[in-house]
């Protein structure tokens, strides 16, 4: 029994340790980031690897997801009667919610585990040592620009799901359905605020593509130098983002819940 | 080099995909061109009962939209609801305007309706519409039907 | 700060003790480095020559004793001292640690793009001459995945030596290579550092090729140094260790066994426990 507790807090002070260093990771890449602005092709690299890379991705299951929650809403709505809501509703549910969340796991799982292999493989294969030995500083030449490029790529690709997502809707209901389209762009332009909505769901992403990029580099940076080091760190880096942006999908909602 | 030249010009064209899918959403998926940037000037109004109206609902007139609802408030000297309006400069009203509160359909959101006066004075910024009518309260509405049913059936024993 | 008066000593390392946690790697370890010289540091794996190299480069602090380079304490310089210290070694880390997300004409431009404001064309000039010293300008357009071993730690030499250093260390430089790329690699050291006017030092325990290359020779057993000599002396040395060193005996001065209980106290143990 008191094996149990021993072994219980000995996790928690883990967990506040890492948790701790993490944090001082972080710090130490943000002020690191200078490099970053004078040298901007750095980061441009990483945004192709990052964003461009999620593209395909991202666009395909935008459009899917549009196209269910076409299908799926017109079938209860019209049990209402209130088809022309279609688009209210479809256009709602991701702005707001699918499109951050969804194309965040998907980029934690695309990009971020990718992130945190090559950081982790630079460690391994002592790239990392021998850029510091060379008098350039792993951070701010491998860590920040890969920081940067995930903050900026993400609220970009969760924006493209959505749109994918309402042009997948588009499609279902008034395409295959025969949803009046008239109503279909008016109903949802008349529900869909740009505060309320659209720049909630941007801000969201943007704190998903903070968490998910923070915690690959991390990963991969911390990472132990051997082949299972790597491949657990990988998917470390997919559990633990994943979690987050669904833990951090609920604290942002209720924070932004009306009424604030 | 061309390669670097190459990854450049994906990455440019990606960020603008994404700039383009924001716009997108912003201006068809939202309604950020219909009332935005437009300057505004705040008219307050009493009402016994809002009902269910809540910030930034639209405020019609003709059925057009000509502003939003700005603030909600309660006024703890009058007991009543003040409800700030922020109306598009384009749009002045007379002063003698009247105001209510309406129901879009029968169960849709409620928003501010505007039937203008005859008067020659303009409305402006931080006056008050003297004329208001509050929110149509279905539960209300029902009870006053089934009290006067019941005061009918009164009268008809007699 | 003890600046030492002008000697002829590039690296001091005196009396440096290091231990990750209560392991002490290192115990005391005292050695100088002659300027000019190549010079070979031996033992067997995990004697902490490797966390040697890693102290003169500052990654790694000292829990006692002193390293100095040129006659600044190597652990008690700031960031922008210590970066400016390393600007002018070189290391060649064991398995070359070539940047594999670039070419080798990237990996050996890639001090002079960081730390320097040179024109294109130097750059060019420099890259290809660095690597022709080498016998690889012909592959400079290929990616390091696609070189073999050998080809790939010329590669690194080539990035090590960019900024013509004034001390180069070599991790395991000949470990894991064919008979003819050790001596390739061999001769390169050699040549590299007389051609650069350079001070090198090579981390090593292949002692037959590098007894052939160095000018003076370490050799280290559990964190302090033991012996020391030109190759001459070492080889004509009738110290045990030393000779079964040199000559790879197996049966020696050297304890074949982690340190452990009694054997058969051992089995006793077990068989009480009740594990197989």
């Amino acid at each position: 029994m008191i094996d149990f507790f021993e072994r219980l807090g000995g996790r928690a002070l883990g967990s506040v340790h890492r948790l701790g260093f993490a944090c001082r990771f972080l710090i130490l890449t943000l002020r690191n980031s200078g490099m970053c602005l004078r040298r901007f092709s750095l980061v441009t690299r990483e945004i192709y690897s990052a964003g461009v890379l999620s593209l395909i991705i991202i666009l395909v299951s935008g459009l899917f997801v549009g196209m269910v929650l076409g299908l799926q809403g017109y079938d209860t709505l019209e049990r209402y009667g209130s088809s022309s809501a279609l688009g209210v509703l479809v256009a709602l549910s991701l702005v707001r919610e699918l499109g951050p969340v969804v194309s965040g796991l998907l980029f934690a799982s695309r990009a971020g585990s990718a992130i945190t292999a090559e950081v982790g493989l630079m460690k391994a294969t002592e790239q990392l040592a021998a850029m510091e030995m060379m008098a350039v500083d792993p951070i701010a030449r491998v860590i920040a620009p890969r920081f940067w490029a995930g903050v900026i790529s993400m609220p970009l690709l969760a924006a493209m799901f959505s749109g994918m997502g309402v042009f997948g809707g588009y499609l279902v209901g008034v395409r295959l359905i025969g949803v009046d389209e008239g109503s279909f762009w008016s109903q949802m332009q008349a529900a869909v605020d740009f505060r309320e909505d659209i720049l909630n769901g941007v801000i969201k992403s943007l704190v998903f593509g903070i968490a998910v990029t923070w915690i690959a580099v991390f990963e991969g940076y911390d990472a132990p130098p051997t082949a299972e080091g790597v491949s657990g760190a990988t998917t470390r880096t997919v559990v633990t983002s994943s979690l987050s942006i669904l833990a951090l999908d609920f604290m942002l909602t209720a924070f932004m819940f009306r009424g604030v | 080099m061309m390669k670097r030249k190459a990854l450049d010009l994906w990455a440019g064209l990606f960020v603008a995909m994404g700039l383009g899918a924001l716009l997108f959403l912003a201006l068809k998926v939202g309604n950020l061109a219909s009332f935005s940037a437009a300057e505004t000037y705040l008219v307050t109004a009493n009402f016994d009962n809002i009902g269910g109206l809540k910030k930034r609902a639209p405020v019609k007139s003709a059925g057009v939209v000509v502003g939003r609802v700005e603030d909600i408030a309660f006024d703890t000297s009058i007991y009543e609801a003040t409800v700030t309006l922020a109306i598009d400069k384009r749009y002045l009203f007379p002063k003698d305007t009247s105001v209510k509160i309406l129901t879009a359909g029968l169960l849709g959101e409620q928003y501010v309706g505007l039937s203008a006066g005859g008067d020659t004075v303009k409305l402006k910024d931080g006056d008050k519409f003297k004329l208001t009518q509050s929110a149509v309260v279905l539960e209300n509405l029902i009870s006053q039907f089934l009290f006067s049913k019941a005061a009918d059936g009164d009268k008809g024993g007699k | 700060m003890p600046t030492k008066p002008a000697t002829d000593n590039l690296v001091e390392i005196d009396n440096v003790s290091f231990g990750y946690d209560k392991r002490l790697v290192l115990k005391g370890a005292s050695l100088d480095i002659r300027r000019g010289q190549v010079v070979a540091i031996m033992g067997l794996s995990g004697c902490g020559k490797t966390t040697l190299l890693r102290l003169i480069g500052g990654s790694l602090r000292p829990n006692r004793g002193e390293v100095r380079v040129g006659g600044r304490v190597v652990s008690r310089l700031n960031h922008e001292e210590l970066y400016a210290l390393r600007r002018r070694m070189g290391m060649l880390f064991q398995f070359g640690a070539l940047f594999t997300d670039m070419s080798c004409y990237e990996n050996v431009a890639f001090q002079m793009r960081e730390h320097t404001d040179m024109p294109q064309e130097l750059i060019d000039d420099l890259v290809l001459m660095k690597l022709q010293a080498v016998g690889l300008r012909g592959a400079h357009a290929l990616m390091p995945s696609e070189l073999s071993g050998g080809m790939a730690r010329r590669v690194a030499l080539a990035r090590t030596t960019a900024l013509d250093p004034m001390l180069i260390m070599y991790d395991e430089p000949l470990t894991g290579l064919d008979p003819v790329s050790m001596g390739v690699i061999g001769q390169l050291i050699r040549r590299l550092n007389d051609s650069l006017g350079a001070t090198s030092i090579i981390v090593t325990h292949d002692v037959a090729e590098a007894l052939e290359l160095v000018d003076y020779v370490f050799f280290m057993s559990e964190g302090v140094i033991i012996a020391q000599g030109t190759p001459d002396e070492l080889r004509a040395s009738d110290e045990p260790f030393v000779h079964q060193f040199v000559y790879g005996e197996t049966d020696g001065h050297l304890p074949f066994h982690y340190p452990a209980e009694d054997y058969a106290t051992d089995l006793r143990a077990a068989e009480a426990r009740g594990t197989p």
